[in-house]
């Protein structure tokens, strides 16, 4: 389930990437990268968990399911809350340099 | 239980090796390709440390995120050892086997994905090289 949301961050988050390109204000490509690279880790982590589970791994308990549900919605806020500090903090639109400095008549 | 510690190490060094890169790399060429496919214009190839960005953020995203998974488990605390497998000799040994097989294997996929993405972004290259060369079809 968490490699499943992550997956569908990292293609939405492609298409909107693809759609505004090739600016890139919004550093929109981290954001893609990032869930790109934890989606190929959990998918190795997946493909370990099937060696050692068999087709079980595709049964899991509801409890399961729902925990790790809600790992991947956390983890996807994880990694827009590193991407909004990246954001601000390299401020590519300059609204925050605007913000400190006024302009002086 | 501690498998992200190896593509994060990898992550380590390639920020080095782009940094490095970065600082020794000579201002490219500019060169005409079509990049709207019909008007040639004067453009310089993306610099191989650029490229090499684009691994070091699919390391670092992918880790910082298995990290956090990982505290979510209780298997990263924010006190010492920080890793809890690494305070009973018997877990130490699992979490070992477990980076040398698992962190292993991810940074290995994740560098090939990059390996990927740089042979379909070198074909790209060339490919609107050679169109830019191609003489425009005479208009009847």
């Amino acid at each position: 389930m968490t490699l499943l949301i992550s997956v569908f961050a990292a293609v939405i988050c492609t298409v909107i990437w693809y759609k505004n390109a090739p600016k890139s204000e919004m550093k929109t490509g981290i954001l893609c990268l990032m869930f790109w690279g934890a989606s190929i880790m959990w998918l190795v982590d997946a493909i370990f968990e099937y060696a050692e589970l068999g087709a079980d791994y595709f049964k899991p308990e509801v409890k399961d399911m729902l925990n790790d549900a809600f790992l991947g919605l956390s983890v996807v806020a994880l990694g827009l809350i590193i991407w909004l500090v990246i954001l601000l903090v390299s401020d590519p639109k300059g609204v925050i340099k605007k913000l400190l400095f006024k302009k002086k008549d | 239980m501690a498998c992200f510690l190896i593509p994060a190490a990898e992550a380590i060094v390639t920020t080095a090796v782009s940094a490095i890169l970065k600082r020794k790399e000579k201002e490219p060429a500019a060169v005409e390709v079509k990049l709207d496919g019909e008007h040639t214009e004067k453009a310089v190839k993306l610099p191989f440390s650029a490229k090499l960005k684009w691994l070091n953020r699919l390391l670092w995203g992918g880790s910082a995120l298995l990290a956090f998974e990982h505290v979510w488990h209780g298997e990263v605390v924010p006190w010492f050892p920080f890793l809890t497998a690494a305070a009973d000799l018997g877990d130490a040994a699992e979490m070992l086997h477990e980076m040398s097989t698992a962190g292993v294997a991810m940074a290995a996929l994740v560098t090939g994905v990059w390996l990927v993405m740089v042979g379909v972004s070198a074909l790209i290259e060339k490919r609107a090289l050679k169109q830019a060369e191609e003489p425009a079809p005479a208009k009847e």
